[in-house]
């Protein structure tokens, strides 16, 4: 059956499937670029405990595959009393590993700032968080806005691991149709339309924010 | 402007005192500055000038605590402040650094309005202190307010770096080579403009730059530095001139004492020569006439408000089958009497015809800077500095080598 068509006859579940995946996505995405500045900010700042905390946690979250943070959310963490819904254990760990990566962005970011700029923030009475803030967060996130862009894209399919572990607890769309009409080609291929449209739609308005926030020449 | 105006008279207590001050940065043997004892008057421009890596930079952020001292005091406005909180004395700093440093991302307005947004100030009083700011350093505010740095030339990006270090009115100014990177000839402007704001806005200002013309013109004082930030010599221009403490100093102001001495006279303190003049609708024969009266080669005709327009020589008159303003040369190298006379001397060395026009504010004729008038002040100059270094002046081993 052609997948277009099994699309269409299966549009509610889709859509629904597909809405709760968008949302942990981007809900986990903004989280993460909030986790991101404040774990750059932490690696470039004065104060060494903050410094190493930051490195530790990068370290940690962008050497530990993303099945094994899965695995200690989804099963580690009820064992020892914490239990989430499938969604919010989706969104903390994508939040976390993504917000690494977002990290590491942003500091090569602050880092091709150049440096008379924080120094000329200090010069006029600047504090720290005011320097990191005002002059060298805003041109940083300029130059890595396409970085960026490829995080999102990266967090979008990575948040499919989550959802796909979710099935032992409540079942996604394309998994319990696949099983239901025994047709896994088709079910999964609707899926992976769904998939391309958002990510292009994504790249392209990455794209258009790179043009709009390049500093003006 | 909200400015208190400052006069040195007001008290004795000097606006900036460095006491000792010293800074060895780790891994080197030698300190970069060394033990500096400076005072710098209220409301005076004071100049470091000296030998690139000599410690000026490392001064002037000492002085605004962006690095700390290993040791001595910095007391400002009679208040030690070498442990106060380094963002509040900054903000009562303004700080002009080597090479701008606007913020690439914000529009010139955004810019100034960095300081007063942080200090809370309503939109409407930044909006119109950035005005007032934009206007004062000469730029259009309706002009310049939304632009970006990039779309700024060299020397408007140095009016809003100005800009943005007086927004938040702060007594005392850095400024560091601010002029350096910039073409000769608006250099110039922004020196004389710098110079006419300061009237305005009396600031305590120290001001570093290695180029001892520049010093002598800017300075109300200069301190000459050597390795180290250690004072060769600190005094007024003229004093350093005509009485350099030593081999160094003197090396220092190079060859040509003299010549340095035009950038301490204003054009408008010297009797400027006067050419004859008509306006751009007087009659032919009556223009030669004028001409001919007079002992020079050229009549300057001028228009209706008496602002330049050509020279126009006896040749040109007869010359019928043109309008009059289509002969002769463009009346160009035109100077305010507030530029000194060095500036004159440049424009008159560019110009076609040798002669400096001197205008008013309002760009009126005032009158004109040749060679006679140059080599007559130089004269002048020189008769005063032989009798200035004859007389005893106090710390200066005057060097009969300096007196040309
Ligand atoms: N952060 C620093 N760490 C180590 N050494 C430094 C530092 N900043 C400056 N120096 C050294 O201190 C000395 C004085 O430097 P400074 O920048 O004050 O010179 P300067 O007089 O401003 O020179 P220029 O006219 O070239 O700007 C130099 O030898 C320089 O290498
Ligand atoms: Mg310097």
């Amino acid at each position: 059956m052609n997948p277009f068509t099994f699309l269409i006859d299966n549009w509610d579940l889709y859509i629904n499937g597909f809405l709760r995946l968008f949302q942990a996505a981007n809900l986990a995405f903004v989280l993460a670029m909030i986790v991101g500045v404040i774990i750059a900010s932490f690696r470039v700042s004065p104060i060494p405990p903050l410094q190493r905390f930051a490195a530790f946690y990068v370290t940690v979250f962008r050497n530990s595959p993303l099945l094994i943070i899965f695995f200690l959310f989804f099963f580690g963490l009820p064992k020892l009393g914490f239990t989430f819904t499938p969604f919010t254990s989706t969104v903390i760990v994508m939040t976390l590993y993504t917000g690494a990566y977002l990290a590491e962005t942003v500091r090569s970011g602050i880092n091709s700032v150049d440096t008379g700029q924080a120094e000329a923030a200090r010069a006029i009475g600047l504090k720290f968080r005011e320097v990191l803030g005002t002059v060298v967060i805003p041109q940083a996130l300029r130059t890595v806005v396409g970085p960026i862009g490829n995080l999102y894209i990266a967090n979008a399919k990575n948040t499919v691991i989550g959802t796909t572990i979710g099935l032992f607890v409540e079942t996604t769309a394309a998994q319990r149709l696949a099983n239901s009409t025994g047709q896994p080609i088709a079910a999964y291929s609707a899926a992976a339309i769904f998939f391309v449209v958002w990510l292009l739609i994504a790249a392209q308005v990455f794209t258009s924010i790179e043009q709009r926030v390049a500093i003006k020449r | 402007m909200t400015d208190t105006v400052q006069r040195s008279a007001a008290t004795g207590e000097p606006m900036i005192r460095l006491e000792g001050l010293t800074k060895r940065f780790p891994g080197q043997a030698e300190p970069a500055v060394d033990a500096l004892d400076l005072e710098v008057p209220r409301g005076e421009i004071v100049i470091l000038v000296g030998p690139s890596g000599c410690g000026k930079t490392t001064t002037m952020r000492l002085i605004n605590r962006l690095i700390e001292p290993t040791s001595g005091r910095i007391v400002i406005d009679g208040e030690d402040v070498t442990k106060v909180d380094p963002d509040n004395l900054r903000r009562r700093i303004g700080y002009v650094i080597q090479q701008v440093g606007l913020f690439p991302h914000m529009t010139v307005a955004d810019n100034i309005a960095t300081v007063p947004r942080l200090l809370k100030w309503k939109e409407e009083r930044i909006r119109a202190r950035v005005d007032e700011l934009l206007d004062l350093v000469g730029l259009d505010p309706s002009a310049y307010r939304h632009r970006y740095p990039k779309q700024l030339s060299g020397g408007q990006r140095q009016r809003a770096g100005v800009a943005r270090a007086l927004s938040a009115d702060p007594p005392v100014m850095l400024m560091d080579e601010p002029f350096g990177a910039i073409d000769p000839i608006t250099r110039e402007r922004l020196q004389n403009e710098f110079l006419r704001l300061q009237q305005e806005i009396r600031k305590t200002i120290v001001f570093v730059t290695h180029d001892i013309d520049e010093a002598i013109k800017m300075g109300d004082r200069i301190a000459i530095l050597r390795q180290g930030s250690r004072v060769a010599q600190y005094d007024t221009p003229e004093h350093i001139l005509s009485a350099p403490a030593d081999d160094f100093v003197a090396d220092f102001i190079g060859a040509g004492a003299s010549l340095k001495r035009l950038n301490l006279t204003r054009v408008h303190d010297v009797e400027l020569a006067q050419w004859p003049t008509a306006t751009s609708d007087t009659a032919r024969d009556e223009i030669l006439a004028t001409l001919q009266s007079s002992d020079k080669g050229a009549v300057l005709i001028l228009d209706a408000q008496r602002r330049p327009l050509r020279w126009v020589a006896a040749r040109d008159i007869q010359r019928t089958d043109r309008p009059l303003m289509e002969t002769g040369l463009v009346a160009e190298a035109v100077v305010e009497a507030h530029a000194t006379l060095n500036d004159a001397l440049n424009e008159m060395l560019r110009s076609n015809y040798g002669v400096a026009i001197v205008v008013d504010s309002s760009g009126a004729y005032q009158g004109a800077v040749d060679f006679g008038t140059v080599s007559g002040a130089v004269q002048e100059l020189r008769r005063a500095a032989r009798a200035a270094a004859r007389a005893p002046v106090s710390g200066g081993a005057s060097t009969g080598e300096t007196v040309r």
